[in-house]
């Protein structure tokens, strides 16, 4: 069972709802997933076609906890504007603190992450915070009260996977809160690797959505958030340089 | 009436008086809508008693798909 805040998930999947090719789509692979926390954005409506559909419709969003982000923020105090806006829905207290400090890389600015999650710790959030693999600032957003951390694995929707497991082993190591691995998995193995490094959970969304086969990716997305769960609570080998036989070395029959 | 609704500037009749009217107005029935009222951020229950006037700056907002 994950806990963050007052909240406890049975699945460790979190999955976002971006760039889907249609709602139907969508609704399939995010029922496969059996996520509990769906991300989402905030954004303005368009006030000339104000009936275009919402993916909000046709998800049943009371099975969910949704998790919305901060996402276009530069600034803290954008980053808090927004979470208030999400949270005047009524349909969500938690709130996943992304304010960007590279239009490239979409790297997250520290200082600003920082300020944000302190603000919105005070306004009684339950606080999310993206932030890079530095193993130092995750440890200053949890003593912020950040309720969990979410290290990029890489840059959001590159698919490079973990590219400093040293860290993010760091991180997950020193961690008081959950450790959500968030941004830049591109496959299965990749979140395999990460959970048996011990992380809490998984937050992906282009690796489902842009997959070939989205609903088939969702269900090895669920089956790797698990296989890697149960892999790291087994504890794995060590690994050694040279082989130690399986079978008995006595009663060989020459 | 003039006002400025997410960026653009419309005129809505004398008999639009609240935000409620104003979503009335424009057709948004999205229950799922946000709205800000010259910097403040309403309480959903807001929306029908919250008078408004000339010039001021309304958002909608709403979710849409992200990670």
């Amino acid at each position: 069972m994950l806990t963050i805040g007052d909240k406890q998930f049975h699945s460790r999947l979190f999955l976002g709802t971006g760039k889907y090719p249609d709602f139907d789509t969508q609704k399939e692979a995010v029922d496969v997933s059996e996520t509990e926390v769906l991300t989402f954005s905030v954004r303005r409506m368009n006030i000339f076609e104000p009936s275009q559909p919402n993916f909000l419709e046709k998800l049943d969003v009371e099975k969910y906890s949704l998790l919305p982000n901060t996402a276009g923020a530069k600034t803290a105090e954008e980053a808090v504007r927004t979470a208030k806006l999400a949270k005047a829905s009524g349909l969500c207290d938690m709130i996943k603190v992304e304010v960007i400090g590279c239009d490239k890389t979409l790297l997250p600015d520290p200082v600003e992450t920082l300020k944000a999650t302190e603000e919105l710790v005070k306004e009684g959030f339950t606080v999310l915070p993206y932030t890079s693999d530095d193993v130092v600032l995750a440890q200053r957003l949890a003593d912020a009260g950040a309720h969990a951390i979410m290290p990029g694995a890489s840059p959001i929707g590159s698919g490079q996977g973990i590219i400093n497991p040293l860290n993010l082993s760091l991180i997950i190591e020193q961690a008081t809160v959950p450790i959500i691995v968030d941004a830049g998995i591109g496959s299965p193995n990749d979140v395999t690797a990460a959970m048996e490094l011990g992380a809490d959970g998984i937050l992906l969304n282009t690796a489902v959505s842009a997959a070939a086969h989205p609903v088939k990716m969702a269900e090895a997305m669920k089956l790797a958030v698990r296989a890697g769960r149960l892999g790291y609570e087994a504890g794995r080998i060590p690994k050694k340089r040279y082989a130690t036989a399986s079978s008995p070395m006595e009663g060989i029959s020459v | 009436m003039k006002l400025n609704v997410n960026g653009n500037e419309i005129h809505v009749p004398e008999t639009v008086k609240t935000i409620e009217d104003v979503k009335l107005h424009l057709n948004i029935t999205n229950p799922g809508v946000i709205v800000e009222h010259n910097g403040d951020i309403l309480e959903k229950s807001t929306h029908v008693d919250k008078q408004i006037t000339d010039g001021d700056k309304i958002e909608f907002v709403q979710f849409v798909g992200g990670g």
